[in-house]
């Protein structure tokens, strides 16, 4: 059932595209994993735009479509870590944008690369609390505007009032 | 849209909803109106919030499977299937093959049921009611395959992380064919009252158009982005469980208005039935689960896994941290990327246009909502 997945996961091999990134942002990579058929990167911060936007104009990648952003949240470092799923619609395969922030800070805004980016920065915002940098309309979506805190946080109870 | 109206209409600002007809669940959507025209509109959503991917963290594996029934709960059957082969591609778990193609059966009646009650709510809302009658009652023998499988009707919890719960009762592949045979002549049934009905043609031709272009850097997915011509389907692209032995045709648009949403997903349901109809003859005997740990435990590391669910690409992301609980679950729900592109559809329409491309988008809020 996976084979199909690992097969496609790139176009021939991934060390290709870490080449090629390596070679236009020399020091953008900080991390590269291949794990389960599914390709990794963690980036610096300061390259998220430069490499979002090589991914998807490079004619080999071609990482047209934004599925998902999520962040994730690690208490004991203070951290966190904004993931990034990008697909190509063209040549069908996936790949997976890291960036690892501390809490508190902020993080450029994909919107113009992908519009898609609007409402998913805005749930990240939402849930995990972390501020995107340049986002048209940064604020809540699913919870109301006046709500306290930021749920998918780790510290953030279960149940209980807020307060 | 021309700028054909009266010079001294105000700009006026309108709600709809949050409680109304069209809107499928609790959707609200401001509008900035001039005249009849929507010149802006924010699409308001978060009232039907439950916070699963936070109760995701607080339940084992297993535990997890119930609530995804509660995510688009018009097509329970495909987020389990989502989020069983997200676990299994963390743990490295291998389905056996029978097991594969009863999920792959389920699943696309599922997806039958799902364009059913799309159909049906759709012609309502724009006012053709005898369509939702005829609709529903086809669905209802869907749902009569899905108690005698499983016992449940609508929140099916269907499948085991390894493969299934029990087989198929004794009857079910009968039951199954003997729908699959009648069913294409309803679909007909459908397609003579609405294909080249005059009033479905006004209200759907032309409206809502949406370019293939901005469709993809909206992150369109499903049959809404096929509609504009775009040709990606998971099952085809990246197929998962056994859609790679199965033969089907893709249907898309060429406009990406109403209507061709309307199209492909008619000719989704017909694709439906010939990957049943093959799946039922290539279905071998043999274990139904695969041998999983009594305890679910995957290793350490994360995964995304997505499916073509009805409304689109479904996508789970997993993190695990080793432990009997994930660790961090987000799911990609289509409706949520889907619904983005309102905004965009209904700019220069009219508000009894409205009605008619949320209907398109075929959005169900509790995935939006999560």
């Amino acid at each position: 059932m996976n084979n199909q997945n690992e097969k496609k996961a790139l176009p021939e091999n991934y060390e290709k595209v870490i080449n090629k990134i390596n070679n236009i942002f020399s020091t953008a990579i900080i991390e590269k994993k291949f794990d389960r058929g599914e390709l990794t990167l963690t980036v610096k911060p300061e390259f998220l735009i430069p490499v979002a936007e090589f991914l998807k104009e490079e004619p080999e990648l071609k990482f047209n479509f934004l599925s998902d952003i999520c962040a994730v949240h690690f208490p004991k470092e203070k951290e966190f870590e904004v993931v990034y799923n990008l697909y190509s619609i063209i040549f069908h395969h996936r790949i997976r944008l890291k960036v690892r922030i501390k809490e508190g800070e902020s993080i450029t805004s994909l919107t113009r690369v992908w519009s898609a980016a609007n409402w998913l920065e805005r749930e990240v915002y939402d849930m995990s609390g972390i501020t995107f940098d340049g986002h048209p309309n940064l604020k809540r979506i699913l919870l109301s505007g006046d709500w306290k805190g930021h749920p998918l946080r780790k510290d953030y109870p279960l149940s209980g009032k807020e307060e | 849209m021309g700028k054909t109206y009266l010079e001294h209409t105000k700009e006026i600002i309108m709600n709809m909803g949050p409680q109304h007809p069209s809107t499928h669940g609790v959707l609200r959507i401001k509008l900035w109106l001039d005249g009849e025209t929507v010149v802006k509109s924010e699409p308001i959503i978060g009232y039907l919030h439950r916070g699963i991917e936070k109760l995701a963290e607080y339940r084992t594996y297993t535990q997890f499977m119930p609530i995804t029934d509660r995510l688009d709960y018009v097509s329970a059957a495909s987020n389990n299937l989502a989020w069983v082969q997200a676990v299994e591609k963390l743990m490295g778990i291998e389905v056996p093959r029978r097991a594969d193609f009863i999920r792959v059966i389920i699943t696309e009646l599922m997806r039958i049921a799902n364009h059913l009650v799309w159909l049906g709510t759709q012609a309502n809302d724009i006012g053709a009611v005898t369509v939702l009658l005829y609709c529903f009652r086809e669905r209802e023998e869907i749902l009569d395959i899905f108690e005698m499988f499983c016992g449940a009707r609508l929140t099916l919890n269907a499948f085991r992380i390894g493969g299934l719960a029990h087989d198929i009762p004794p009857g079910f592949k009968e039951k199954v064919r003997d729908f699959i045979e009648r069913f294409p002549k309803y679909i007909d049934d459908y397609e003579r009252l609405l294909s080249e009905n005059r009033i479905w043609l006004q209200r759907t031709k032309n409206i809502g158009i949406i370019t293939a272009e901005e469709a993809i850097d909206l992150g369109l997915s499903g049959p809404s982005l096929r509609a504009s011509g775009v040709k990606w389907d998971i099952r085809k692209s990246n197929p998962y469980a056994v859609y790679d032995e199965l033969e089907f045709d893709i249907p898309t648009g060429e406009v990406g208005d109403v209507y061709d949403r309307y199209k492909v997903r008619i000719e989704e349901m017909r694709q439906s039935v010939r990957i049943i109809k093959q799946a039922l003859e290539m279905m071998p005997d043999g274990e139904i689960r695969a041998k999983v740990p009594r305890i679910i435990k995957p290793p350490p590391g994360e995964v995304y896994h997505s499916i073509e669910a009805p409304k689109g690409e479904l996508g789970f992301y997993i993190v695990s941290d080793g432990s009997t609980m994930p660790y961090r679950v987000k799911i990609r729900a289509p409706s949520f990327v889907n619904l983005q592109a309102l905004s965009k559809m209904i700019e220069g329409h009219l508000v009894a246009d409205i009605v008619a491309i949320i209907g398109s988008i075929d959005i169900v809020l509790g995935e939006v909502d999560r």
